[in-house]
């Protein structure tokens, strides 16, 4: 099963290669990782995605915990959270595809942040499940680039 | 003062007494400041990986972290299989490294390695001073984290510049990691409950590993068995926590442990695992592991709770508060394990240790077993890796707790006499004595030096069959007698004359009564390192055997060789 885990690590150089650097040892999976200071300089938050049965998962938790670097380790799995993607892409353009992409561009709520004559770039921000819809959507119009974010999260405020 | 003024202070605030160091470029300025310092003593080493082994060998046996200063690119580089084995034994230890000056880092400079990088994986935790006003307050936090919660190695990186730098010495007394707050305390509830279910069970069962040794829990251990009347099997560090001749020791259990051990196990109703692991020479196939059991597992460690064996009650802490809280929680009701304890001896008297011996030849369990009987148990024992470490375990009946010290998670070849030198350091008032095959002592004998030079009372006992034993087994039982690149006989020196060239006492024993003789005045000689090259049998192989991935209960008693009794 998919699991998002928010990490709070010291802010120092090194950490994000520990963090890593853990994953690959033990052989966890590792979806995505983001990482960003927090309102705190001398924090970061780490997003996590990763797989595995509740065992696996358990292991992570605690594997992550151990590390000397990490403060506070949360699986938002399965409480009230906020998971958001970027997406950036560019896609081909063309006269007879233009309509057809601005009308989907609304649809999924992206903005254009830049076109040229033969191709735009589009951004979209959402759920990582509705990033890898409108990837699909977009498909057949011919996508040149992609870039994503990988998943960031928060747990749902308490009040 | 200057860094590396600071350095000495602060190493003295932590009471060290031993460094084991090897000098270099990058650590000219430390040096420059050691040339005076006459408080702490600097051990030269010939090699850097030898001096982990030292300072690991020092830990095990003494309890205190085992010091090691080397310098930078290739002084470093040589600490990575040292370090790797104290992370996987889970030894206090920690590392200086010297570093290239803060402006050349990053430029491939002269003697340059990213040890903080390369270590990342294999230290419980590592850091780069990048500025001497943080070098005290990180010192502190190395030593701080090395020996607390479940110990491991840590390294701090020496830039150059900052050694030299100037800044105001201030010791910091109090020490706080915000991402580092070990469980050492038990929760109570969890121990209630498993003292409840250690009264009740009919088939009880301690499993003890080297986090008894390493909390010092051994007489708490001890008072729960005889209290209650439970058998005790050890991993091989835990050996020593109960005395290898006491009727409730089972000894090891696993792979080459006793088969009255493992039968134990695979008959106990409770299994009671206090700071061991599972790891996987002692379970075998996790699926088949103690199946009937209920299982309580103690370990300081969150991570090795259901890492390898899942189990029905965890107890994260320290194991001596575990063992203490257990004994003031035991109920007065006693179940009486006479039958049980019946069934174990039945076990041990239907498939005993046994080796067979005549008057003309030797076998390292003889040697073993004559120096456990000589050194009446309670030498500090080192091994190498191999057969004869296996036949430590058998037939070297331990009393004390940090008696064996030995590679046990890595399997460090090479290990064995650096370790034991380190041991010989730290501990003064018993025997040290050393294990080694003909493979690995070849791996580090330089540090024989290191041994004559400080006229070091070690025991070398070298048990030559002219071959890489346990692969030779190996090759014997499941490769088809394919003795690839195992065979030694026409490729080793002769040890005697390499060892007096070193400056070292040396004999050679070839018959039993020989190898008697040699012990007792290995024994009796304490004005420095003393030498045994025993010649034993070549085709010899360590029973009970458990082929790695079988259950535990498939043990290979004895293939070739008629079992008999000696």
């Amino acid at each position: 099963m998919k699991h998002i885990i928010s990490v709070l690590v010291e802010n120092k150089f090194g950490t994000l290669n520990r963090v890593a650097a853990m994953f690959s040892a033990r052989g966890f999976n590792l979806e995505s990782i983001s990482i960003g200071e927090t309102e705190d300089t001398e924090i970061s938050r780490m997003t996590i995605v990763t797989r595995g049965d509740d065992r696996i998962i358990n292991q992570i938790l605690k594997q992550l915990n151990r590390l000397i670097d990490t403060i506070k380790v949360i699986d938002l799995t399965n409480q009230p959270h906020i998971s958001r993607e970027l997406l950036l892409m560019t896609l081909k353009l063309s006269k007879s595809t233009q309509h057809e992409i601005f009308e989907l561009i609304n649809v999924f709520k992206g903005k254009v942040v830049d076109i040229k004559q033969k191709s735009i770039t589009i951004e979209v921000v959402g759920s990582p499940d509705k990033i890898n819809t409108t990837i699909d959507m977009f498909r057949s119009f011919g996508i040149k680039e992609i870039a994503r974010s990988g998943t960031v999260a928060l747990n749902r405020g308490e009040h | 003062m200057n860094g590396s003024e600071i350095f000495f202070e602060c190493l003295r605030r932590e009471h060290v007494d031993y460094i084991f160091g090897y000098p270099g470029g990058a650590l000219l300025k430390v040096y420059e400041t050691l040339y005076d310092v006459k408080d702490i003593r600097h051990i030269l080493v010939r090699h850097e990986q030898g001096a982990t082994h030292m300072a690991e060998g020092y830990a095990r046996a003494t309890g205190k972290p085992g010091i090691v200063l080397v310098t930078s690119g290739p002084g470093a580089t040589n600490t990575v299989t040292g370090i790797t084995n104290a992370y996987m034994d889970s030894s206090p230890m920690v590392v200086f490294t010297g570093q290239v000056p803060s402006n050349l880092i990053g430029n491939d400079a002269f003697q340059e390695a990213d040890i903080v990088g390369i270590t990342r994986p294999i230290t419980k935790h590592n850091f780069l001073v990048k500025d001497v006003k943080d070098l005290a307050m990180t010192i502190r936090k190395a030593f701080f984290l090395a020996t607390s919660g479940r110990p491991g190695p840590v390294l701090v990186d020496l830039p150059k510049d900052v050694m030299n730098s100037e800044c105001v010495f201030h010791w910091p007394e109090h020490v706080e990691i915000r991402g580092f707050k070990p469980t050492i305390k038990p929760h109570e509830n969890q121990v209630r409950k498993a003292a409840k279910i250690i009264a009740k069970a009919k088939r009880p069962l301690l499993y003890v590993g080297g986090g008894v040794i390493a909390s010092e829990a051994t007489a708490e251990l001890r008072k729960l068995a005889r209290e209650l009347n439970i058998p005790v099997t050890m991993t091989l560090q835990g050996l020593g926590a109960i005395e290898g001749d006491d009727p409730l020791s089972l000894g090891m259990l696993g792979m080459h442990g006793t088969y009255w051990a493992n039968q134990a196990v695979n008959n106990c109703d409770l299994l009671i695992s206090v700071g061991a692991r599972f790891d996987d020479r002692v379970t075998g196939k996790t699926e088949t592991f103690a199946t009937h059991a209920y299982k309580i597992h103690n370990d300081i460690d969150p991570t090795n709770i259901d890492k390898n064996v899942t189990v029905d009650l965890p107890v994260v802490g320290d194991a001596k508060a575990f063992l203490k809280g257990i004994l003031k929680d035991l109920p007065k009701t006693r179940e009486d394990h006479s039958a049980w304890l019946g069934q174990i001896d039945g076990w041990r008297k239907q498939c005993p240790l046994c080796y067979s011996i005549d008057d003309t030849s030797l076998k390292t369990e003889f040697v073993i077993e004559e120096v456990s009987r000589q050194t009446d148990g309670r030498a500090v024992v080192t091994t190498d890796v191999g057969q004869h470490q296996m036949w430590t375990t058998q037939y070297y009946k331990f009393k004390n707790p940090r008696s064996i010290l030995t590679s046990g998670g890595l399997g460090t070849m090479g290990y064995g006499l650096p370790a034991a030198i380190g041991a010989t350091f730290g501990v003064h008032d018993r025997p040290n004595v050393l294990f080694c095959g003909d493979g690995g002592f070849m791996m580090n004998i330089q540090e024989l030096v290191t041994a004559v030079y400080y006229k070091l009372p070690l025991k070398i006992f070298l048990l030559n069959n002219s071959f890489l034993g346990m692969v030779r087994q190996w090759q014997e039982l499941f490769h088809q007698e394919k003795y690839s690149f195992t065979d030694l006989d026409q490729s080793n020196p002769d040890f005697v004359r390499v060892v007096e060239a070193f400056g070292c006492k040396a004999l050679r024993a070839e018959t039993p009564e020989q190898a008697r003789e040699a012990i007792e005045k290995a024994l009796a000689y304490n004005d420095g390192p003393f030498f045994v090259e025993f010649r034993v049998i070549k085709k010899d192989m360590v029973f009970p055997m458990v082929p790695a991935g079988a259950s535990i209960s498939d043990m290979l008693l004895d293939r070739l060789n008629p079992k008999t009794m000696v």
